[in-house]
């Protein structure tokens, strides 16, 4: 076991003793080290301010992400490079690319957003050479600026692309070095405290059960998505904390002929890629989720553990068909995911387990669909959602799937809009029949995100929209041509 | 005085903002970013968690005793008096003693070795209240009998008699929502002791006169004990205008009781609850018109939240009048006020201040005569744009109506009429085939009164050095938040001086070298500051030159400042001639000064002429509508905005893209919302949406009218831009409408209310439907 916290910072090797489970990474970068290029200008991961890269070895492989620092734990940062925007320059120690692009384009007015900006798109410049208009706005959904209105930023973004100059840029040139040098820190546990503010980070999976079989009452934390708001918002005791980002064996993406499991580690980021290729009707939905520094960061597993209402994949999840697998000391057990919600805030998770991995089926034959309503289309938190796996044998509808997010004190099925789908034809009025029977599987909330009427109303219109695009025609907004 | 050299950065060219390269390197100090002395403390505010209530007891014993605590404040320790009403009224305490009047009002600060221990050592007060009944909106305000927080206004003109006898008549109900500014830097205040009753205050402010006049009132000292210092702001939008004082203040305070440094800078949740806002408005309106569409007549009342205090209440909802007529001239009309007190935060300064709320009702009036004629709104608006000549409802004669070349270019530069078609032939053929994407576009105008309606606000200063190196340092009044200010006033500068502006340094706004200082607001940040410096560089080539006569025996019309400095047949580099000055001991520095001719304004009358000039601009936005869930996009939106001649184009630019894009977001997904226990909900980024990358304008296409000539003698002839270009985010507002009206054959003007978030579409569409 160690008690040191291990990780770069720039060009300077970081070795920490006293580290509290609180204890943020944006206030060490801006209190600790006086870097204050990095902004804050939320501290929950909504503005995206304080936009660093973290690198980090996935199977061998040194991959950098933006994340937000306001709730990125610093304890999560060990065997990590953190690069801030000070460490940003040129082959010639002048502007970086994205840099120069930024001024030329006019990209700042106050500035304050500027860095995080800066990182966001050089994330996006290393990870996505020829970036088009869509993933530009996709990389840039974490971060709010309020004075330019985008327009030159985006132009920034497209003239960084331009530039190119990646095999030259800093973090490329010394890739090797900080491999070497991330590779070298002990994969052993970690365990360490400020007072009486404990964090630690178990060596693997099994090491984890045993840490939790030790605390009982320790909070587990994965991206920090939400745990960080605990902290940042409500000023929350987490400790101590088990920090588990970092665990391999809870990366693992395994695809057998008819399932993919995903273990609870990987973040939403890590998935897209099998979204797109085993569920591309669920791809607008998923990078609907958080910001591009959000789903880096945060984790499934931690979204489904985490239990709350809307879920953002938990309603996908329910739809379809997929299980959880917990895990202690004692060993693992296996439940479908919607069973894991008993109630607004109460899971089925006994204090020693953690979720290890789900398992999702393929979808087959079925039609599914993901919807999400929200009052800003990206990075903001689900009114309602939606999503649908229906299997018919041409013109029945053999098997209808339908769960909601938002909509009930937990991500729930719509059990009379089901019944009223099953066995039923496959056709408009079936949809349409369905459309009025949700309005008796949910009694919603009227909150600051969406009134009652909006989410009964919205429930059955997904019902109708779901229909539409079965039926062919285009009836989406395109938010990007 | 001819140059004979071409400097670089000269007024009317796009150079890059001032800070651009620190920006982008992160290197660029905002107020938390600069160095802290030895010993700093960090302050915060403990809040009321009550709408309304008499406070029975404090007891903040446990906060005392909090580890890293110092000191804890309440309104007792406060040494001078507990007020920081920026307008006189006295109605603002910085700390609440006996009383709170909304959730999140400020009743005691701790102030510890860290901010973390700070604020968590806030948590453990125990306060007890005797909770009172509170009003949270204005229309409750009204029924519920509550006082205005300032005087009303009325501006009436003409004959209302009109407004009986018009052969068509509309009345309705307009609610226009507020909206949080968001700047990225949240508010922040670092104070310094100094010796005797001094006190140094880093501030991120739009007004430092402002904090110096309120921290010298709460420590009851004189003003020349105060200094105030402003590098930049990570944004203003009106938000810093006068709502940085209780930071500023109760930094002030501690900093003097301790003798050590003080920061406080409240976690953006706590900006939010503390701060005030953009008004929101309940507008209820009556008019006439014609059956050609002409307006006859309108009557109007525009009750607005103000919350708990006056702040700006009056001047904001003035404004509000003076633009409920935006570009269009009502032959009758009378507009009254109603500031009304709301247990809520106290509503205050954002960019166009009330004028957007007052130009969203013209909006509205047009486009409910367009449909009740079955016309196209476009139409309607040009049938009833003033003329030169026509007078407000405030009196004032336009003189330099501009818009109808506008919407010409405009027009044809968006081919709005064939786009319009478009749209209606899309909109029938999804009827028909049930598809679920509905169409819209509307192009809007505005027009915009430039200067502050309190005349006395519209002076500058500027204080400019030429050190005997040659280098220039330039200071003015006015305080940079991103809008290029300082870049605009330095190219102002290095033009009257006939240097390169790389010779010049653009320093911190600072209480000590310009004093009584407007806020900078009202767009008026160029127009004021650029003419004061503009004095400033006029007295210094005056004296340089007369200098230059005399020494070298030759007519002062031979002598020309500039990088080369010509005199007579002789030339030499400017540092050579300012040492030579210098060494003659020429006086190589000015104060400049400047005030606003020609406005004056009568508020008891309601009459006068408060603006020297309009700004105008026009835009045309298309939309299209999800129909099943009321999401939306702007497919493009094309605006042609006027700045006069353009001090800086590319700055200009980026005011008018990002203004479009702030509007857009008050009129679509910035929703504030509070619950019934008068705590906004909406509280932060997450919960409170302005808009993404994602959501600006598909296609957007910028131009500045770049033919345009302020006719009056403005700095080098151009135009404010920071509010104006705000309100062409209405364009998008309408267009929505108009996908709405879709479904009702656009028999009717569906009147959605602002902001029209998902929600409102859809719950107006399922009406129609």
């Amino acid at each position: 076991m160690a008690q040191e916290l291990s990780f770069l910072l720039n060009e300077t090797e970081i070795h920490l003793t006293e580290v509290g489970s609180r204890d943020t990474l944006l206030d060490f970068l801006r209190l600790n080290r006086r870097l204050t290029g990095t902004k804050e200008g939320c501290a929950e991961g909504d503005c995206g301010a304080c936009t660093v890269l973290i690198g980090r070895l996935l199977d061998g492989r040194l991959h950098y992400e933006p994340i937000n620092a306001c709730i990125r734990f610093l304890a999560s940062c060990h065997g990590c490079h953190v690069v801030t925007v000070e460490h940003l320059r040129g082959a010639d120690g002048g502007l970086h690319p994205v840099q120069a692009a930024m001024v030329e384009h006019h990209g700042s007015q106050c500035g304050f957003c500027t860095p995080g900006f800066v990182m966001a798109l050089y994330g996006l410049w290393m990870q996505n050479p020829r970036p088009d208009i869509g993933a530009i706005e996709t990389a840039l959904q974490g971060n709010l600026c309020r004075c330019t209105g985008y327009e030159p930023i985006v132009k920034a973004a497209f003239a960084a692309s331009e530039a190119g100059g990646q095999n030259m840029d800093a973090l490329n040139v010394e890739r090797e070095r900080v491999t070497a040098w991330l590779a070298a820190i002990p994969k052993t546990r970690v365990d360490v405290a400020r007072g009486d503010d404990r964090a630690i980070l178990p060596a693997d999976a099994a090491d984890l059960a045993q840490v939790l079989a030790e605390h009982p009452k320790a909070t587990i934390v994965a991206g920090a998505t939400d745990v960080g708001l605990w902290v940042t918002k409500f000023l929350r005791n987490i400790s101590p904390a088990v920090f588990i980002g970092h665990l391999g064996d809870l990366k693992k993406i395994e695809l057998d002929r008819d399932q993919i499991t995903i273990g609870a580690g990987v973040t939403y980021s890590e998935f897209e890629p099998f979204v797109l290729q085993h569920f591309p009707e669920a791809l607008d939905y998923w990078q609907r989720i958080g910001g591009w520094q959000v789903r880096n960061a945060g984790t499934i597993g931690g979204n489904v553990a985490n239990g709350s209402p809307i879920g953002e994949t938990p309603p996908l999840l329910i739809a379809l068909g997929a299980t959880m697998t917990l895990r202690s000391t004692g060993g693992t057990r296996e439940l479908p995911v919607e069973d894991y919600f008993i109630a607004y805030g109460k899971q089925d998770r006994r204090p020693d387990e953690f979720v290890e991995s789900i398992t999702v089926p393929l979808k087959g034959q079925a039609r599914i669909a993901a919807y999400k309503v929200s009052k800003r289309h990206h990075a903001d938190i689900t009114a309602s959602a939606a999503a649908f796996r229906v299997e018919t044998d041409g013109t029945t509808i053999i098997d209808a799937r339908v769960a909601f997010g938002g909509m009930a004190a937990t991500p729930k099925r719509a059990a009379n809009a089901e019944a009223a789908l099953n066995g039923q034809p496959f056709a408009a009025e079936t949809f349409e029949a369905a459309a009025r029977a949700v309005a008796n599987d949910f009694q919603p909330l009227s909150d600051w995100r969406a009134s009652a009427e909006y989410r009964q109303q919205l429930a059955a219109n997904f019902f109708r929209r779901f229909w539409l695009e079965q039926s062919g025609g285009d009836h989406r907004l395109r938010r990007v041509e | 005085m001819k140059q004979d050299v071409t400097i670089k950065g000269a007024a009317h060219t796009p150079i890059i903002h001032d800070s651009a390269i620190k920006h982008v390197t992160g290197q660029a100090d905002y107020t938390d970013d600069i160095v802290e002395p030895t010993g700093t403390l960090h302050a915060y505010l403990g809040l009321s968690t009550v709408a309304h209530g008499r406070i029975r007891s404090i007891d903040l014993e446990a906060v005392r005793k909090a580890p890293g605590v110092h000191l804890v404040l309440t309104a007792e320790d406060i040494p001078g008096v507990n007020d920081i009403c920026p307008n006189g009224l006295n109605d603002e305490p910085l700390l609440a003693s006996s009383e709170v009047q909304f959730h999140g009002q400020p009743i005691f600060a701790v102030i510890a070795e860290t901010r973390d221990l700070a604020r968590r050592a806030c948590q453990l007060a125990r306060i007890e209240y005797e909770e009172l009944p509170h009003v949270l909106d204005a229309i409750s305000a009204r029924d519920a009998g509550m006082p205005y927080v300032v005087t009303p206004l009325k501006l009436a003109r003409g004959d209302m008699s009109e407004l009986e006898r018009a052969p068509r008549r509309i009345e309705g109900r307009l609610t226009v929502g507020g909206q949080e500014h968001f700047y990225l830097e949240s508010q922040v205040a670092f104070a310094i002791p100094g010796e005797d009753d001094e006190v140094t205050i880093n501030v991120s402010t739009q007004h430092p006169s402002e904090v110096q006049h309120m921290v010298a009132h709460v420590l009851g000292v004189p003003s020349n004990a105060v200094v105030v210092n402003v590098r930049r702001m990570g944004g203003g939008f009106g938000g810093k205008e006068s709502q940085m004082n209780p930071f500023a203040c109760v930094a002030a305070v501690a900093a003097k009781r301790l003798r050590r440094a003080v920061k406080l800078r409240p976690d953006r949740d706590d900006d939010f609850a503390i701060t005030g806002k953009r008004h929101d408005f309940v507008i209820d309106y009556r008019f006439g018109y014609d059956d050609d569409g002409r307006i006859l007549a309108v009557d109007a009342d525009f009750y607005a939240r103000c919350g708990f205090s006056s702040d700006l209440s009056g001047p904001v909802t003035d404004r509000a009048l003076f633009h409920a007529d935006n570009a269009y001239y009502y032959p009758a009309v009378e507009l009254r006020s109603h500031p009304l007190k709301t247990n809520t935060c106290s509503n205050t300064a954002f960019r166009g201040f009330g004028g957007p709320q007052g130009v969203v009702m013209a909006e509205r009036v047009v486009e409910d005569i367009a449909y009740a004629l079955g016309r196209d709104p476009l139409e309607i608006r040009k049938l009833n744009l003033y003329r030169n000549g026509q007078l407000t409802p405030y009196h004032q004669e336009v003189e330099d109506q501009i818009l109808p070349r506008i919407f010409e270019e405009l027009e044809a530069s968006s081919d709005y009429h064939a786009r319009r078609q478009a749209v209606l032939d899309h909109n029938a053929r999804a009827r028909e085939r049930g598809d679920a994407i509905r169409k819209g576009i509307a192009l809007t105008p505005v027009k915009f009164g430039i200067s502050f309606t309190k005349t006395s606000y519209n002076q500058a200063g500027s204080l400019i050095h030429i050190y005997a190196d040659g280098s220039i340092h330039l200071n003015h009044g006015g305080t940079e938040m991103g809008q290029g200010l300082n870049t605009k006033v330095a190219q102002v500068a290095a033009e009257a001086l006939g240097v390169h502006i790389d010779r010049i340094k653009i320093t911190k706004t600072t209480t000590e070298k310009v004093p009584n200082t407007s806020a900078t607001a009202a767009s008026s940040g160029s127009d004021l500051n650029g003419m004061a410096a503009l004095d400033g560089c006029r007295q210094l080539v005056k004296r340089l030159t007369a200098y230059a006569a005399q020494a070298h025996g030759v007519p002062p019309e031979t002598v020309s400042i500039g990088e080369t400095v010509r005199i007579g047949t002789k030339a030499m580099p400017f540092e050579e001639f300012i040492q030579a000055a210098y060494l003659a001991r020429v006086q190589l520095s000015a104060a400049g000064f400047y005030k606003t001719p020609k406005i004056h304004w009568n508020r008891d009358t309601g009459q006068g002429r408060p603006f020297y000039y309009f700004a105008y601009g026009a835009a045309c936005s298309e939309v299209s509508v999800d129909t099943l869930t009321g999401e939306y996009v702007i497919e493009r939106s094309d605006v042609l905005h006027d700045v006069g001649r353009s001090l800086n184009p590319a700055i200009d630019k980026g005011q008018v893209e990002g203004a479009f894009v702030q509007g857009t977001g008050w009129l679509t997904s910035e929703e504030l919302w509070w619950d019934d226990k008068g705590r906004l909900r909406t509280h932060a980024p997450s919960t409170y949406k302005i808009p993404l990358a994602s959501d600006r304008p598909r296609i957007f296409n910028v131009k500045l009218a770049d033919w345009s000539v302020n006719r009056e003698n403005t700095i080098k002839r151009s135009k404010a831009v920071g509010e104006p270009p705000f309100m062409l985010g209405i364009s998008v507002y309408q267009a929505l409408n108009m996908a709405v009206a879709s479904f009702n054959d656009y028999r009717e003007n569906p009147r959605i209310d602002a902001p029209a978030t998902p929600e409102r579409v859809l719950m107006a569409i399922e009406k129609l439907r």
